[in-house]
């Protein structure tokens, strides 16, 4: 019974994992720009990646693998966002601008000297 | 100190989940001599602080880790729902968000937060703001953003 509830909660969470891994490659490829582009990587990075984990570890159950797991999920939090980071400030360094970008917008106070 | 015995034992600790070797003497006590060295030279590198061992975090930045999962989890089916609409309703903007939180650990906490969360990318780090660039309307929502600020400030202030 318990083995059941196990298989289908890592089924799910391999079917949803996989389902925003999928989005996330066609948004690499419908999304016009560098700068949206990266947003598609962010739905494979978080989503995709930590669901697919999630479902490894309801397989796994509660051995060595699952807390190996747990790093690789942690690592994984930590290090796409720094990652993402260091390519959007290079891109933006270079002078990418986001194409259609709204400028003057009413949400806060001055931006900053280089945008 | 307190510092570096932390950091020696959650390397062992570390060691030990991840090699499996709970009975054998000689690889335990190679175990904790690679640790030992490791905070050494971490002690030498004098990277042996509040960064590296975040001491000062309390059982807070669990809470924030449960409720940023659910952004987390919101914001991915935004920006689903932007990638499958047939024609992507895209208003792309940079906006300029305040950024208090008083130690590194802390902005670069919230930066992270920020990149995470899908639809919002921190683009570049001033001294009181960040550049966050937002994929759609939706996603450059001021508050929500400032409000995740006020969360990890919450966060770091209980420390």
């Amino acid at each position: 019974m318990i083995d059941l509830a196990l298989d289908i909660a890592s089924w799910i969470s391999f079917a949803l994992g996989g389902f925003f891994l999928i989005v996330g490659a066609i948004g690499m490829i419908r999304l016009p720009d560098f700068w949206s582009r990266l947003h598609g990587a962010g739905v494979i990075d978080t989503a995709g990646a930590e669901l697919i984990l999630l479902g490894m570890m309801f397989q796994a159950g509660l051995t060595q693998v699952t807390i190996k797991l747990i790093l690789i999920g942690l690592f994984v939090f930590l290090t796409s966002p720094t990652g993402t980071h260091a390519v959007a400030n290079a891109a933006f360094v270079a002078g990418i601008r986001p194409l259609g970008e709204i400028k003057n917008d009413d949400t806060k106070e001055p931006k900053g000297t280089k945008s | 100190m307190i510092h570096a015995v932390t950091m020696g034992l959650g390397l062992f600790g570390l060691w030990l989940l991840l090699s499996g070797f709970l009975d054998n003497t000689l690889l335990l006590g190679l175990g904790v001599a690679s640790c030992v060295v490791s905070v050494y030279i971490a002690a030498r590198m004098e990277v042996v602080d509040n960064e590296s061992v975040p001491l000062q975090l309390k059982f807070g930045v669990f809470g924030y880790l449960f409720w940023l999962s659910a952004e987390i989890g919101k914001a991915n089916w935004t920006v689903t729902k932007v990638i499958l609409s047939p024609r992507m309703r895209l208003n792309q903007r940079i906006i300029t968000v305040p950024a208090n939180q008083k130690t590194d650990v802390g902005r670069v906490t919230f930066a992270n937060s920020i990149t995470l969360t899908p639809g919002t990318i921190t683009v570049e780090t001033e001294r009181q703001s960040f550049l966050v660039h937002a994929l759609t309307n939706e996603a450059a929502d001021f508050d929500a953003l400032a409000d995740m600020g006020d969360r990890v400030s919450a966060v770091e202030n209980r420390s």
